[in-house]
């Protein structure tokens, strides 16, 4: 094997772990390291705690699907993301580029606007995410070319423009008071809200996604190389392309349909996970799991307490995301090209 | 084992680039694929490899039709070397061999101890296993050529197809592929190669194969074929041939 993999994914594991504590020790009401592994045990072993019900709570009902749901909205968008990457052979490429987040967000503004509930509305963000992924890639297979990775990209380019269009209509036809700040507030991402009945719809599809996703790793690399090359190396390229644009879609719209819109995840990650263990997406591909959950984690727990309000976490993840992708672009340049 | 392609029409669904085309090509022997931008070298060489469908006729492998093996049953028989390129991703140089080894693998399979048992093999035999570990951006244009000459060894094939494969090399590197070529066709492969330089077809082929405008030129041994008047009637310019005294000859442009 080239240059270990170890250190690197120790790196993570570690972000992880500091990620999980900060998560669960930092807050306006503050718990213990102590607290919380009395709680988890308690809660495996069925013994009783010993710790006051309202850390308990805290533990249990407020921060730890909070924590939980970050962690796999992460990990979700960061494998999604290295998966398009490597798919699009740019790393520039972001969960996003194939319409998803466009057409979550036409979704979830859409069950706002005709004042769904909140399941309705993670539903309609789910299918609209699924949809517009669909309705790409059907044009852009539509169009015969001989570069059909370009076609799919100017495709999802063209159509989340278009979708985003919607997105504004929707806006401007909203009722300012209510519904108008409810859609600016998920179109900017939040965790605020997600609860333990998040869980289950959100763990699912990412946990399918990335269970194809992983098992396909090895693939992936061939994947990256020029369409012609990868089918010369024996890879039916039409099929192998569909699954894991339907696994990352999956992954994608399950995040984007529980925490609302969060960019720049799936960008960043895949950059510092390849800069960690390397380009091979055998290991890649865990490394940025973890790393994007813990990721993710650190930065929901800044925008929980750094300031009286909660910051959206979009705007998080842009402020911080934009000056360190710029900072990685003067980096590891050498590396990509 | 023979590839074959027979009354081939070849081009886009848009267009047509060379009708009428026959090609053959044994194990153990060289053909140079050589003629003027434009003339249908690439296109030919991706039909021949399954990349593209025919207009017409068909390619025979192994007394087989082409495009009845599957995508993984032509890799292991037919191995594709592109012109060298650079690559998005930072992999490492085994990596890029051990590709190589994709279609002796399953849908999810990792590559095995016998994979880089082979990779390594691979690596050796072009003298490049000191680059091993690394990233194939960072190598050599003519290192790189030589590990993607690697990979296709890799994918343990009858057949190496190369797409000009001495382009964008310098001198001493362009003499080492084409000695690559020939160890190549010794250890029992057939080769098909494109070129720019009738030099190297001289060097590296056994036989040669003229075409201009999608059409056949010229076909036979590199002796007999590659004549001053042919390659002026291939390149449609002037060309000067030099023998030297023992009888080998060279031909130079303009």
């Amino acid at each position: 094997m080239p240059r270990s993999a170890l250190p690197g994914l120790f790196i993570a594991l570690g972000v992880l772990v500091a990620g999980l504590a900060f998560a669960f020790l930092v807050g306006r009401f503050p718990v213990a390291l102590g607290d919380v592994a009395h709680v988890l045990w308690s809660k495996a072993s069925g013994q009783p705690s010993g710790v006051p019900a309202a850390v308990e709570t805290v533990i249990l009902q407020v921060r730890g699907p909070r924590v939980l749901a970050a962690a796999m909205v992460g990990a979700a968008l960061a494998v999604a993301g290295t998966a398009f990457q490597g798919l699009f052979r740019n790393p520039l490429v972001s969960p996003d580029i194939l319409g998803a987040s466009s057409g979550a967000a036409l979704g979830a503004v859409l069950g706002i606007y005709f004042s769904l509930g909140v399941f309705a509305i993670q539903g309609f963000a789910f299918l609209g995410g699924l949809v517009a992924v669909i309705a790409v890639y059907l044009i852009g297979s539509a169009v015969t070319s001989r570069d059909p990775i370009l076609v799919l990209v100017l495709t999802g380019v063209v159509v989340g423009a278009l979708l985003g269009a919607g997105v504004g209509l929707v806006k401007y036809l909203a009722d300012p008071y209510n519904q108008l700040p409810a859609m600016t507030f998920w179109l900017l991402g939040s965790l605020a809200a997600a609860g333990i009945s998040d869980l289950v719809p959100l763990f699912g599809p990412v946990a399918a996604g990335t269970f194809v996703l992983l098992l396909l790793r090895w693939r992936m690399n061939v994947m990256s190389l020029p369409e012609e090359e990868a089918r010369a190396l024996g890879v039916a390229t039409g099929p192998l392309r569909v699954a894991i644009v339907a696994a990352a879609t999956l992954v994608t719209s399950a995040s984007v349909a529980t925490a609302g819109i969060i960019g720049w995840v799936g960008l960043v990650v895949p950059h510092l996970a390849r800069s960690l263990v390397g380009p091979d997406f055998a290991r890649l591909l865990p490394t940025a799991a973890i790393l994007g959950g813990g990721y993710l984690l650190l930065i929901d727990t800044l925008a929980r307490t750094a300031a009286s309000i909660e910051i959206p976490l979009g705007i998080l993840t842009a402020v911080i995301g934009t000056p360190f992708f710029i900072w990685l672009l003067a980096q590891m340049q050498r590396s990509w090209s | 084992m023979i590839l074959e392609g027979k009354g081939l029409t070849i081009g886009y669904s848009d267009r047509v680039v060379g009708r009428g085309l026959d090609v053959r090509l044994e194990k153990g022997e060289v053909l140079a694929l050589l003629g003027p931008n434009g003339g249908g070298k690439t296109t030919l060489l991706r039909t021949l490899l399954g990349l593209l469908a025919p207009h017409a006729g068909e390619i025979r492998l192994n007394e087989k039709r082409l495009s009845f093996y599957s995508v993984k049953e032509r890799a292991r028989v037919l191995a594709y070397v592109p012109q060298v390129h650079i690559g998005t991703f930072a992999f490492t140089v085994e990596t890029v061999v051990l590709m190589g080894r994709i279609a002796h693998g399953n849908l999810f399979s990792r590559p095995s101890a016998h994979d880089h048992a082979i990779a390594a093999a691979a690596l050796d035999r072009f003298g490049i296993a000191h680059l091993a570990q690394r990233p194939y951006t960072m190598i050599s244009g003519g290192e790189r050529q030589l590990a993607l000459l690697a990979r296709a060894l890799a994918q343990e094939p009858s057949f190496v197809v190369l797409d000009e494969p001495t382009a964008s090399l310098d001198f001493g590197n362009q003499g080492k592929v084409m000695g690559e070529i020939r160890a190549l066709a010794a250890s029992g492969h057939g080769v098909l190669f494109t070129t720019h330089d009738p030099n190297h077809a001289l060097r590296a082929a056994d036989r040669a194969y003229l075409l201009r405008d999608g059409t056949r030129i010229a076909e036979g041994p590199v002796k007999t074929v590659l004549t001053r008047a042919q390659l002026e009637t291939l390149y449609h310019a002037p060309v000067e041939q030099i023998i030297a005294s023992s009888g080998a000859s060279a031909f130079l442009p303009g």
